[in-house]
């Protein structure tokens, strides 16, 4: 089939371009949805658009749909703050973010696309002497696991991050850090552009204002969705569609162990560089970073209530702020450019769901709570393994539906069964 | 910002509020219920984008424990009522 494909993106392609003026291909196709295909992925986030990539990639699976109800990077994928890592302790998440730092770390060139990967190091900051045991023995699970870490005295934090309040009058005052280097930020729109580029490049159509409104079923099993553009049948659907997981797997008749919270994130008016690495404060959920137009990026907890409605509660603004200002006084005169929210999918433990479904035919990525972003490439891989293979990729065997009816709930932060409160 | 108003106090920021979570969720009965039962009582939500029951107690106010009939997808308050009012109806 004769196909409009996009260049390759390089130096030479860019000089070629300066001197003979011809505009750039579109980075992907618009594609018009076809009868059927082998795998419909409904949801064009992050998840849905790497998975769709890595069936095409690694499994030679390339008659594959991503439906997505708005345009590609509406959702959280464009709404985060970019923040990867993989200082995680609990067995099984420490695995899986490892691996997916990893891929982080050599996806411009699987990608062909600059995603902007930025390994500027997060601190995770301790205020008391309890606090840097655990941080301790985070680092310890970190090193026994392969992955590097280094614990910070005061001494040593005071060097590294000389414009935090260490004042006596510090309202919670500093004793150390848990420092990982290979930790820190990704351009977020451009993982979901090259994710979208490369997946269309290998033959997936990637459709647009498409948006499933029910499933096609057959004895049980899922054959193909219902869409705003029609009809389309699938040997394998899988849902990925982030904070709206609740409302499309009840199209399948499943009740999932999910809610939907809104989540704030900020940024200020641009300054200097001043913030060199990801810096989250141990006082409360609060993590902040400079984003390369200058603007200082942070986020903290989610409202503390179900909802849906994408736009963010003003108490939240306060008590960020409040944050940002104990942590740093000196950005207390900043102003804040825009704020904004997504809808993040909150489990009970924390921890998402990857893989079958009580339905035959039907597969499910959700769950990712704050931790999302930075899971991408991972699940996207694993992901499509699983729907290749029909059974689970054995990194993501931890985050089964069915886990907490054998008690096997994965509670990194211990906070218990509140999905709000995690 | 969510304003509830209160039976007792009248409309108060959402701040002064504990939230309490789903409203529908039935316990089952002591001693009774299956695994199934239980587990969806502790770990699955309807999670609508619509009109959602939901507890909230006034910390900061009266103290009462309210039922809370919201739409998740602008925050508009439908209905408020006291729970113990509610409950002893059922
Ligand atoms: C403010 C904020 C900050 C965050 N910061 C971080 C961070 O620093 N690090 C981190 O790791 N994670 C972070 N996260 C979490 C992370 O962004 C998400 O977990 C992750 O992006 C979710 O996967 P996704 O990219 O596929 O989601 P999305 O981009 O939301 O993709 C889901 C898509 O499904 C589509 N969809 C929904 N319903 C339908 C339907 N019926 N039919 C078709 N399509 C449908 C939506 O339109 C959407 O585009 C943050 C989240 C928020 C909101
Ligand atoms: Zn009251």
């Amino acid at each position: 089939m004769l196909r409009p494909m996009s260049d390759s993106y390089s130096a030479l392609a860019l000089a070629r371009h300066a001197i003979t003026r011809s505009p750039w291909p579109a980075a992907w196709r618009k594609a018009e949805p076809r009868k059927g295909y082998d795998v419909v992925i409904v949801g064009g986030g992050g998840h849905g658009l790497a998975t769709a990539y890595y069936l095409a990639a690694n499994h030679g699976i390339r008659n594959v749909a991503v439906l997505e109800r708005g345009y590609v990077g509406s959702g959280n994928v464009g709404r985060n703050t970019t923040l990867v890592r993989s200082n995680y302790q609990t067995d099984g998440n420490t695995q899986f973010f490892e691996f997916s730092l990893k891929l982080w770390e050599g996806l411009s060139h699987a990608l062909n696309y600059n995603v902007m990967l930025s390994q500027r190091g997060q601190v995770v900051l301790a205020h008391g002497p309890g606090q840097l045991d655990s941080l301790a023995r985070k680092g310890n699970t970190m090193l026994l696991n392969g992955i590097e870490a280094e614990l910070l005295d005061r001494a040593q934090l005071m060097r590294l991050l000389p414009y935090l309040d260490y004042s006596p009058r510090a309202r919670f005052p500093l004793y150390g850090g848990l420092l990982q280097r290979r930790a820190g930020t990704v351009r977020h729109d451009a993982v979901a552009w090259g994710y979208a580029r490369a997946a269309d490049r290998l033959g997936v159509d990637i459709i647009e204002n498409c948006d499933v409104t029910g499933f096609v079923t057959e004895g049980g099993r899922v054959t193909g969705v219902r869409t705003s553009r029609g009809e389309i049948s699938a040997g394998r659907t899988a849902i990925s569609v982030a904070g709206h997981s609740s409302e499309v797997a009840r199209l399948a008749g499943l009740r999932l162990p999910v809610e939907s919270h809104l989540l704030q994130a900020f940024v200020t008016e641009p300054v200097k560089p001043l913030v060199d690495h990801v810096i989250s404060f141990g006082a409360e959920l609060f993590y902040i970073s400079q984003s390369d137009r200058g603007g200082l990026v942070f986020g903290g907890h989610i409202d503390g209530f179900n909802s849906y409605t994408q736009r963010g509660q003003f108490p939240k603004v306060q008590t960020v702020a409040e944050c940002a200002v104990a942590l740093m006084p000196a950005i207390s005169r900043l102003r804040i450019l825009r704020h904004w929210g997504g809808i993040q999918d909150m489990t009970p433990d924390g921890s998402p769901f990857i893989g079958r479904t009580p339905v035959d035919n039907l597969y499910l990525n959700a769950g990712w709570c704050y931790q999302g972003f930075k899971a991408t490439p991972a699940t996207g891989w694993c992901f499509a393994h699983t729907l290749a293979q029909g059974e689970e990729h054995p990194l993501i065997r931890c985050f089964s539906l069915d886990r907490f009816h054998h008690g096997d709930g994965l509670d990194e932060y211990g906070l218990g069964n509140w999905t709000w409160k995690q | 910002m969510l304003i509830i108003p209160c039976p007792d106090c009248g409309a108060r920021d959402y701040t002064e509020f504990r939230y309490g979570g789903d409203a529908n969720r039935s316990r089952p009965a002591h001693g009774g219920g299956s695994r199934e039962d239980w587990h969806d009582h502790v770990f699955v939500f309807d999670n609508p984008k619509g009109p959602h029951r939901e507890y909230w107690q006034h910390v900061l106010g009266c103290r009462e424990w309210l039922l809370v009939e919201r739409d998740t997808a602008s925050n508009t308050v439908i209905a408020v009522h006291r729970a113990r009012d509610r409950e002893m109806a059922r």
